[in-house]
């Protein structure tokens, strides 16, 4: 019978693939009253995109590279010349600052998405199969969560080593847990809502079920959770980066020129203030954003 | 209640397990041996077998576990390599220190943060209520260190006002303890405002306005007595963010706390002193979300008398 078997999965496949679409044009529609009502939240988003787009094209932005030393012009202040003044090499701040948002959005982006996929799989085992598996994942996800976050980045970071390819890991590691709980009481809710409960009695196998029709209901709270971990990123590693266990020369880090500028703070001020300032507005931006989505998608928050 | 918070107790007995078995075992996956470390270069081989073994570093890794647990059960938890000091001791010091700045941040926490919260709460939407949620976020986003290094630089540098780095007085957890608390103001407002707002939709409010009582008598009797639940134990579970916050705020301060004390064994890459720090703190956390829990269970009525 294994023909009929197919059959009825690929029709439950094309009725998941309905409510898919049927969710999709919701969500388009809560995209539209976002914009439409939260104004905050459209000037975040914007602000993050040209942001991004700085950080892309930043050799056409400014005529200074983000190794250029010029030791004549050492720790000069903001001037027409270098409009947020120069660093102890005599480095202008701007394009170092822009050179440096690549590696800042990127330590912002990167673990996010990794602990999201990672987050996400072992929230949805745990809700699903429950038992052993959930106890498991769950009661590491506590051990994550007791450790207050700088502590356990920084123990990590000491055992593994300094470098951007360990800072990503590192973020992941203490970032998943929250997704996890998150996704975890979402596939328990929907794991008995009518559409799981059909798919089971047709045989459908879990692994199905849990890729078809419970994580595509779990993504718009998967964005949201996205959305507001860039930032958590962004401050954990610049946290980091400021004790200098972080991204390592000759990379730049928003988080890294604070701590080189910090023997400066009371001579050339403007070196820890500048990236500072960014480091503030981009997370500022990326928290209003994420609150704006949550309103719009939270279904608890839904006016009817 | 009495059952759940036993649960809560086997729970939090459990993640302590875990937080020391993680900790021990990342500390040992560092490259390198800790020995040829502390005794330099110049060290023959025969010296550092002899102190691996004086230090049981030469037992399997499960033994050396149960010798760490066992020890560190009594209140031991070795000897620093770099500060040559017993690290209970110096955990005891530093964690003086840390108790007192967090108490200062915590201070200014409820003080700005409750303030702001049911000034803005009782202006809704009005130009108040924008200023303070605004301050709130702004307190939220910004990084322990911005605002450490700001404070430092206005106040201290520029103005005089307090002093730049140092516990020598009183007056130096000042500066700190505000640039500590800044993140929890910021977020104690916002839960203090949203909270109180859907208080002062109650019944009971109507009924207090109804026979006579001031708003203002209303807000702080009636209102934001109840308001205060979630806020109360939101305040509990941000110990662990204030240790986190610590570390960078003792660090630019100078004061010898807990976080300053961990950030000076990674660079001197003292395993016994990390180790005991990293322990330590992340219990002070567990212990302190525990007793948020037992704190939520006396005060809210609902879940003293129901379970």
């Amino acid at each position: 019978m294994p023909l009929s078997g197919r059959k009825k999965t690929d029709a439950l496949a094309s009725l998941a693939l309905q409510s898919q679409l049927g969710e999709e044009i919701r969500f388009r529609d809560r995209l539209r009253r976002l914009a439409r009502e939260n104004k905050t939240a459209v000037v975040s988003a914007a602000l993050i995109l040209v942001m991004a787009l700085a950080a892309v094209f930043a050799p056409l932005l400014t005529p200074y590279g983000e190794k250029d030393m010029d030791l004549l012009n050492r720790l000069s202040p903001p001037s027409a010349a270098h409009l947020l003044g120069t660093d102890e090499g005599g480095r202008d701040v701007l394009a170092r600052l822009l050179y440096g948002a690549r590696i800042s959005l990127l330590v912002g982006v990167v673990p996010a998405l990794l602990s999201l996929l990672l987050g996400a799989l072992l929230g949805v085992i745990a809700g699903y199969r429950g038992g052993w598996a959930d106890a498991l994942i769950m009661r590491a996800a506590d051990i994550t969560l007791a450790f207050p976050s700088m502590l356990l980045t920084m123990v990590v970071m000491y055992a593994l080593g300094g470098g951007i390819g360990n800072v990503f890991l590192t973020l992941t590691l203490v970032n998943w847990a929250n997704v996890a709980r998150v996704v975890r009481a979402q596939t328990l809710q929907l794991k008995n809502s009518e559409f799981a409960e059909s798919a089971r009695i047709t045989g459908v196998p879990s692994r199905v079920i849990m890729r078809r029709h419970i994580l595509p209901n779990c993504l718009p709270t998967l964005l949201v959770l996205f959305t507001l971990n860039i930032p958590a990123s962004i401050l954990t590693e610049s946290s980091l980066s400021f004790l200098g266990l972080g991204v390592q020369p000759p990379y730049a880090s928003w988080g890294l020129m604070i701590n080189t500028g910090r023997q400066y703070l009371f001579n050339a001020p403007w070196l820890c203030f500048v990236p500072g300032a960014a480091i503030m507005l981009i997370v500022l931006a990326f928290n209003f954003l994420g609150n704006g989505l949550m309103d719009v998608l939270d279904p608890r928050q839904q006016k009817s | 209640m009495l059952r759940t918070l036993a649960q809560r107790l086997v729970q939090a007995v459990i993640v302590l397990a875990g937080v020391m078995l993680l900790i021990f075992v990342m500390l040992r996956i560092v490259p390198g041996n800790p020995v040829e470390t502390l005794m330099g270069e110049h060290a023959n081989q025969e010296t550092i077998s002899r102190v691996s073994e004086e230090m049981g570093l030469d037992q399997p890794l499960h033994i050396q576990f149960f010798r760490y647990l066992s020890s560190a059960l009594q209140g031991d938890f070795g000897t620093s390599f770099t500060l040559g000091k017993p690290v209970s001791r110096l955990l005891r010091s530093a964690f003086v220190n840390t108790l007192i700045l967090a108490l200062f941040a915590a201070l200014f926490a409820w003080i700005i943060g409750i303030g702001c919260g049911v000034l803005a709460a009782v202006t809704k939407n009005r130009l108040p209520d924008r200023i303070f949620t605004g301050f709130s976020l702004l307190g939220i986003s910004l990084p322990v260190f911005m605002a450490a290094m700001f404070l430092q630089y206005v106040f201290a540098f520029r103005l005089h006002w307090l002093p730049i780095s140092g516990a020598d007085s009183w007056t130096g957890f000042i500066l700190p303890g505000i640039a500590l608390g800044w993140n929890s103001a910021g977020q104690i407002a916002q839960m203090t405002r949203v909270t109180l707002l859907e208080t002062l939709q109650e019944d009971y409010i109507d009924t207090a306005l109804a026979k006579g009582l001031s708003p203002a008598r209303t807000v702080v009797r009636h209102a934001l007595r109840n308001a205060m639940l979630p806020v109360l134990t939101m305040m509990a579970i941000q110990l662990s963010g204030l240790l986190s916050g610590a570390v960078i705020t003792e660090t630019v301060f100078s004061l010898n706390g807990l976080g300053r004390l961990m950030v000076q064994a990674i660079s001197g890459r003292d395993i016994p002193l990390l180790q005991g720090t990293a322990l330590f703190t992340t219990g002070i956390v567990i212990l302190g979300s525990l007793a948020a829990d037992c704190l939520y269970a006396v005060l809210d009525p609902r879940i003293r008398k129901g379970g």
